[in-house]
Formats: structure tokens, C-alpha cells, sequence
């Protein structure tokens, strides 16, 4: 039985190894960044090491870093970063319908590793998504996470200009990479991620949503419309198809 | 190791768990009316759109330089270059890019 189960799941972590690359590419710039601020913040290696373990969400950490330059109260940045990461709930919620029927226990870890960018990966990817997916896709984006935060705090340099401003593509581009594709098979799907991209820009541009925010409400108000259109659509019993 | 810091770092990681764990447990086993289980498809996305826009625009101070890197992007992507060509092109792209303007 146990046999069985490893035969299956090997592939899965391999393929999830091998999807978490590009994370791990897109990683490394953001997380020797933050290891270089966590020593300009006074943190040691282990105090950073311990927070790019613990907390492995790079937005907040680096607020983190300015609150605590800030001399911030332990509540009001636990707060912030409560705040900041609310979202990642509803990135388990839409994973969570993609998700094979593992054992709890083993949700309940891969659960600690969902960041924007393993979600998008995840949740690209044809059919459910299986625990042993998760864990190779996690422990890829976990490790570059981890080891390049050390790794910044140690050189105590970035890279050369040139690459670390190049770099910083990375991850848009993967985002890129991971839309394109679906783009071109669904008109439905330009909509929602044009439409949710135009709200992001209101929202972000006027300064009436902090940027974290405004990611979680464009996307909920393009998620609702373009479902709400759907269901008209279905309603109407397919006449919107003619028109 | 400072154990104020620490007491932090476990504060933090508690509130950042707790949001990422607790879907899988709340909605398990359960069918979600037809309409929410339609948002929930649709949020991978839309979250990549918002992810995407109008963020890259400001990777670096020069506006240009994000849309050249988002444009090589989307046409490596658009051609069938797979994650990894079209991560590494757009890096390539924006560092000649770089060293020219």
C-alpha cells in the first residue's frame, strides 16, 4: 500500500520540482534583497534565516523590516502582517477546489507553502493538484526563500547593478508566462485578467487601496463580475452566444 | 538571538499560516453553491492580471524599461516559449537593454 502510494506521488514531486524552478529563479534577486535590508535592519543571519523560514511571505517581510527600522510595536506588525497575508486565504480557497483528495495532515503542510507565485503555478496546471506536487513545487520556492535571505545577509552585497535591475523581471515574467498560454485558448480569460488589472491600476494609482489590498479586491470584483455575466449568459439559455 | 524578535518572527508566522491552512479545512468535503465554486475558478486569473499590471510597469524608475521586459514576456510566452525561456529572455532582454540605454 505504502508502496503504491510512493510509486504515485515520486512523478508528482519530480513534476513539482521541476515547476517550482522558475520560483526559485524569480526567488532569488527579492530574497537577497531582503537579506542585504535585514542587516541594514540590525537582524543577525539567524534572526533573518528564522523569519524567511517562519513567516516565508516577502511582502510582508520586508514591511516587517521597515517597521522594525520604524521602532513599531511587536502587535501593530504582527497586525500588519496579518493584514498583508489575509489574502493568501483566498488563494487556498480557489486552490483548494483543484486540489485531489490527499490526506488532511498533508494539506495542513503544503497549506504553510502558498505564496502568490506557487498559487499561479499550481493553479495553472492541468487536472488537481496533488500533495506530492505541492511539496516538490514548495520545497524548490522554500529553499531559494531561505537559503538566498542567507546568502544576501552574508555577502552583505547584491548583485552587479545591471543584473539585479534585470532580474527584477523575473517574476512578472513568470506571471507572463503562466497567463499567455491560457489567454489564447479563452476570451473569457483576457477579460478577467484585463479586467482585474484595470482595477488594480484604479485602486493602486488613486491611493484608495494599500497595493496588497487591491490585489485581493480586483480580483474578487473581476472574479464576481465576469461569474455574474456567465450566469446571465446561462440563464438566457446561450442567446448571448449570437449576439 | 534576541527572544523579542523571535516572539515576533512566531507572531507573524502564526498569522500568516493560519489564512494560507484554514480553506482546505473549512471547505472540505464541501460542494460550494455552483456561483461561488465559478468565483473561485476564476480568481487564479484574475489574480494574475492584477499580479502582473500595473506592478511591472515600476520595477525600475524608468517606466520603459518594465514594458520592454513585460513585452519580450509575452512575446517569448505568445510564440510557445516555455517558463523558462521566457523568464530568462526577458532577464536577457532588459540587461542588453540596460547596457545601451
Amino acid at each position: 500500500m505504502a508502496e503504491a502510494v510512493a510509486e504515485k506521488s515520486i512523478p508528482e514531486f519530480k513534476r513539482g520540482v521541476k515547476a517550482g524552478i522558475g520560483i526559485g529563479i524569480g526567488y532569488f534577486p527579492v530574497a537577497l534583497t531582503f537579506g542585504l535590508l535585514a542587516k541594514a535592519t540590525d537582524l543577525n543571519v539567524m534572526e533573518t534565516l528564522l523569519m524567511s523560514m517562519i513567516v516565508f511571505a516577502g511582502a510582508a517581510q520586508y514591511i516587517a523590516l521597515s517597521l522594525i527600522s520604524l521602532g513599531t510595536g511587536m502587535f501593530e506588525i504582527i497586525l500588519t502582517t496579518f493584514i498583508v497575508n489575509i489574502r493568501h486565504f483566498l488563494l487556498s480557497a480557489s486552490l483548494n477546489e483543484k486540489a485531489a483528495d490527499d490526506h488532511p495532515a498533508f494539506k495542513a503542510v503544503y497549506a504553510f507553502g502558498i505564496t502568490d507565485e506557487t498559487f499561479s503555478v499550481a493553479a495553472m496546471r492541468d487536472g488537481t493538484v496533488t500533495a506530492g506536487y505541492m511539496f516538490g513545487l514548495n520545497l524548490v520556492a522554500y529553499s531559494s526563500w531561505v537559503v538566498f535571505s542567507g546568502i544576501g545577509h552574508v555577502l552583505g552585497a547584491g548583485l552587479p547593478q545591471v543584473l539585479q535591475e534585470s532580474m527584477s523581471v523575473a517574476l512578472y515574467a513568470m506571471f507572463i508566462g503562466l497567463l499567455v498560454p491560457s489567454l489564447k485558448k479563452n476570451v473569457k480569460i483576457v477579460f478577467l485578467a484585463v479586467l482585474a488589472a484595470a482595477f488594480n491600476t484604479i485602486f493602486t494609482m488613486s491611493e484608495f487601496l494599500s497595493s496588497g489590498w487591491s490585489i485581493v479586491v480586483s480580483t474578487l470584483l473581476a472574479a464576481i463580475l465576469t461569474e455574474l455575466i456567465e450566469t446571465g449568459k446561462r440563464l438566457r439559455g446561450g442567446r448571448a452566444d449570437g449576439q | 538571538m534576541d527572544s523579542k524578535l523571535v516572539l515576533l518572527i512566531l507572531g507573524m508566522g502564526l498569522v500568516t499560516y493560519i489564512p494560507r491552512m484554514l480553506p482546505f479545512f473549512l471547505f472540505r468535503g464541501k460542494e460550494l453553491p455552483r456561483f461561488v465554486q465559478g468565483i473561485l475558478k476564476n480568481v487564479p486569473y484574475a489574480t494574475l492580471g492584477a499580479l502582473i499590471f500595473p506592478g511591472v510597469l515600476f520595477i525600475q524608475e524608468d517606466i520603459t524599461y518594465g514594458i520592454v521586459g513585460a513585452a519580450a514576456a509575452f512575446i517569448l510566452a505568445f510564440m510557445g516559449g516555455n517558463i523558462f525561456v521566457v523568464i530568462i529572455g526577458a532577464i536577457a532582454v532588459l540587461t542588453v537593454y540596460s547596457s545601451f540605454f
